[in-house]
């Protein structure tokens, strides 16, 4: 069943829904955050800077705290997010990088605060009206015209288009029915018509995963042309902080003066501390780094989970990669038949 | 006791960093004299004032300090000839942009204190730990994980 | 711009044959109309990849820090601006001088494509440059623009087309007047703000950070081996601002460690994900440095002794700043 909703009423729906997340707009940028009435929601914004992982894995989330009382140590544990949320404004890639997410932190044994997230936040996602000259998507077979999630929704003009698309989304849609107004399935064809049409003639419409998989490894790894690839690159996080997959973090101790903190944070493997060891880093130059992140990306990743790659074609990495030392570049370098 | 607690003076937690051949010594017979000056003010001995990194102010801002206050010789008497100027520079600088980021500029302050001058250490820490009362606790530089 | 191109690949075909350079040190170009990266060209390669143009504004002085180590002479690329750093870091004995060759090459300004993007061109996939148009092509239909309102922002200050350190330099054979606007505009207007005002709008620029390190590594005057922020004994290393208090910290550090050494080239704020605004920082220390200890332009004169490596004993008083500030 489809409904459709006038977009000026977007603003009185969400306000019926408790906490919602949605993309707002503050100091210029658009990013994932607590919406309220009086913030700018900015749904015409294709991307995020973030991406909505840091709705279910936040970049810093404390883990537990000691503190010294007289000669014991009290030891406090934070409360589990266990507040339901609306995650409002996903995009397909998003939706895709959650599955990716999910193979990592719901498996035996899960990550509590992940799960708990995932268990408390219903998904509505936005089909993206207006593909950037960044996205590749469709290179990993993500149809950016129907995205996953509780509920999808397509903006043609004025409508807001509707379609639970889980149990979670049933009920959403129940809570929103007094806003929504039945229309028929069909109704946001021409909408999706209009996103394939543009998806067709993007500048990155070619682009295939091929040669790439979990069965290429040491080909992959001992290529040549690492070397020529990584050497622009500036071992800073930002490709991997606004990447909606990457999942690796770091555990650490802050010393308040009067106990110690010990939280959790994302990590980046383009960083020379990454897995860290007491004999020394692993990967000691650029090169390794960089080759790590591809290579778990588009081999080690593939390898371990079905075949599943753990870039969804988003293409902030393209966007914001200080030196344009993107993914995208790699993929083209590496794939097919070069060695 | 809740009320008790409430009707508590604030009391500020003033972090001095006091060069070892100048200031430490002056805070030493400001001491000797009998002059008073509050307890809540923490001095910090350091070889020279100008071995005062702005890390180290800020990390006292973060550890609860409602104002950092730095004294070193009077310029031209360093003990090391010139490392006063370098903090004066320095510390001009941070404090500026400090007041540039809209930290209250009465929370830093930098003094000149000879060994010789007890008096004016004493109260240059009462008019200091007076300042910073009247101007209340720190609320826009500190760590909140830091509070008690 | 492609007569400029011409020469520059001339010129290096030219340094490569005599052997007087064995690389070189430039721009490729990317897989969309405007991603450049930072790219050596070794001898057996041809320079059919290399690429100057409106987008190739990354300031490539840094990576001579570590071409230098290298055996043999490589051949740098660099805007005026760029030369800049380029001396900052050979006053710091970062870069071995005999192991560059210098080709100063115009400049005409650079393009921020998120400025393009501020002004709802999205979907970019060609830019045409008339010399005071361009012309942009997206996924949805063409735009046009004054050609000065997409310039990076340190190109509306631009320093000057004169290099400032160079073995040889390629001269632009057509005029072009760079756009001189006041740098100091935006921080005077914070400083005549309430404090409150500005503690708010810094709170809201701050609070966006994500920590990603992109402003300190691509900065050329943060060279140093391991940064305090990633030292774990300095007990201020992190890798998230896990409390607000340490953004503020992050950056008022991040930009005192280069006062008086940043030329102010702006890369910071130009590779920012998320749009910090963080020259006004560094631009803060410029000024004040300019109104205390006089007018000083780091990378200017390599010889030079920095604001904050020298002093006078009539400096101003650090209580200078509780009286409003000297003007």
């Amino acid at each position: 069943m489809m409904y459709k909703l006038a977009m000026s009423r977007v603003s009185d729906l969400l306000a019926s829904f408790g906490k919602v997340i949605a993309p707002i707009e503050r100091a210029e940028q658009v990013n994932f955050g607590a919406w309220s009435p009086e913030e700018t929601l900015r749904l015409d914004v294709l991307k995020t800077v973030n991406s909505a992982k840091d709705a279910f894995f936040p970049q810093s989330e404390d883990i537990v705290h000691f503190k010294m009382e007289g000669k014991n140590i009290a030891i406090g544990m934070p409360e589990k997010p266990d507040e339901p949320f609306v995650l409002f404004g996903a995009r397909a890639c998003d939706m895709r990088a959650l599955d990716v997410l999910d193979r990592v932190f719901l498996s035996e044994p899960a990550d509590p605060g992940y799960a708990a997230r995932r268990k408390n936040g219903t998904i509505v996602s936005i089909a993206c009206a207006r593909p950037a000259e960044t996205c590749f998507c469709h290179a990993y077979g993500i149809d950016a015209a129907a995205p996953q999630g509780d509920v999808a929704c397509w903006i043609d003009g004025d409508t807001l288009y509707w379609q639970p698309q889980s149990e979670k989304g049933q009920a959403l849609t129940e809570t929103a029915k007094p806003f929504l107004e039945e229309c028929p399935d069909t109704a946001a064809d021409a909408a999706k018509q209009a996103i394939r049409e543009i998806l067709d003639r993007l500048p990155l419409k070619d682009l295939t995963l091929d040669g790439w998989g979990g069965d290429v490894l040491m080909e992959k790894f001992n290529s040549e042309k690492w070397a020529d690839l990584s050497r622009a690159c500036l071992g800073c996080g930002a490709c991997t902080f606004v990447c909606p997959t990457c999942q690796c973090y770091d555990i650490r101790d802050f010393d308040t003066g009067h106990g110690i903190q010990r939280y959790r944070c994302w990590d980046s493997c383009m960083y020379k501390d990454f897995t860290m060891m007491a004999s020394g880093t692993p990967r000691p130059t650029q090169l390794e780094r960089y080759r790590q992140r591809f290579m778990h990306k588009l081999v080690y990743f593939p390898a371990n989970n079905d075949g599943m790659f753990s870039c969804v074609g988003c293409g902030r990495c393209v966007a914001k990669c200080p030196v344009s030392s993107h993914i995208v570049k790699v993929i083209k370098a590496l794939g097919g038949d070069a060695k | 006791m809740q009320a008790v607690t409430e009707k508590k003076p604030f009391t500020p937690l003033i972090v001095a960093f006091c060069c070892n051949w100048c200031s430490y010594a002056g805070a030493d017979l400001a001491g000797t004299s009998r002059l008073s000056y509050p307890a809540n003010v923490k001095i910090i001995r350091v070889p020279c004032s100008c071995r005062v990194n702005p890390l180290f102010i800020l990390r006292a801002f973060q550890r609860g300090a409602d104002g950092v206050i730095l004294c070193g010789c009077h310029p031209g008497d360093c003990h090391y000839s010139t490392g006063n100027y370098y903090t004066r520079r320095r510390m001009t600088l941070l404090f500026s942009m400090l007041d540039y980021l809209g930290i209250e500029r009465e929370r830093t302050r930098v003094e000149w204190v000879s060994a010789a001058e007890g008096t004016k250490f004493a109260a240059t820490m009462n008019d200091f730990v007076q300042t910073i009362t009247e101007l209340g606790e720190n609320v826009k530089l500190g760590d909140l994980r830091c509070k008690q | 711009m492609q007569a400029i191109v011409d020469q520059i690949k001339a010129k290096a075909q030219e340094l490569l044959a005599a052997g007087t350079v064995d690389r070189v040190l430039g721009w490729e170009a990317g897989e969309l109309a405007y991603d450049r990266t930072p790219a050596v060209f070794g001898p057996a390669e041809a320079l059919d990849g290399l690429k100057y143009d409106l987008f190739c504004a990354a300031n490539l002085s840094k990576y001579l820090i570590a071409e230098t180590k290298k055996e043999g002479k490589v051949l740098a690329l660099l805007k005026p601006c760029d030369t800049y750093s380029f001396n900052q870091l050979l006053h710091e004995h970062r870069i071995r001088r005999e192991g560059v060759y210098v080709l100063g090459i115009p400049c005409r300004g650079k393009i921020d494509v998120r400025k393009l993007a501020a002004m709802g061109m999205e979907g970019i996939t060609g830019v045409e440059d008339d010399g005071t148009t361009l012309t942009v092509h997206t996924l949805y239909g063409d735009h046009t623009c004054s050609r000065e309102e997409a310039l990076l922002e340190r190109c509306l200050c631009c320093k000057g087309k004169e290099h400032k350190a160079f073995d040889e330099v390629i001269a632009d054979p057509e005029p072009y007047t760079e756009p001189d606007r006041d740098r100091f505009s935006m921080v005077s207007k914070l400083e005549a703000m309430a404090p409150q005002e500005r503690f708010a709008f810094w709170q809201g620029e701050l609070s966006k950070c994500i920590r990603c390190n992109a402003c300190r590594n691509v900065c050329p005057a943060c060279s140093c081996l391991n940064c305090v922020f990633d030292n774990p004994a300095s007990g201020v290393s992190g890798k998230a601002n896990v409390d607000p208090f340490e953004e503020q910290l992050f950056h008022i550090i991040r930009a005192f460690h280069v006062a008086g050494r940043c030329t102010d080239c702006g890369e910071c704020s130009r590779v920012c994900p998320q749009g910090i605004p963080l020259h006004l920082l560094n631009r803060k220390f410029i000024q004040d440095i300019n109104r205390f200890y006089g007018e000083y332009q780091a990378g200017a004169d390599p010889d030079a002794r920095g604001p904050l490596t020298s002093y006078t004993t009539g400096d101003v008083e650090p209580s200078v700043v509780s009286k409003g500030g000297a003007k």
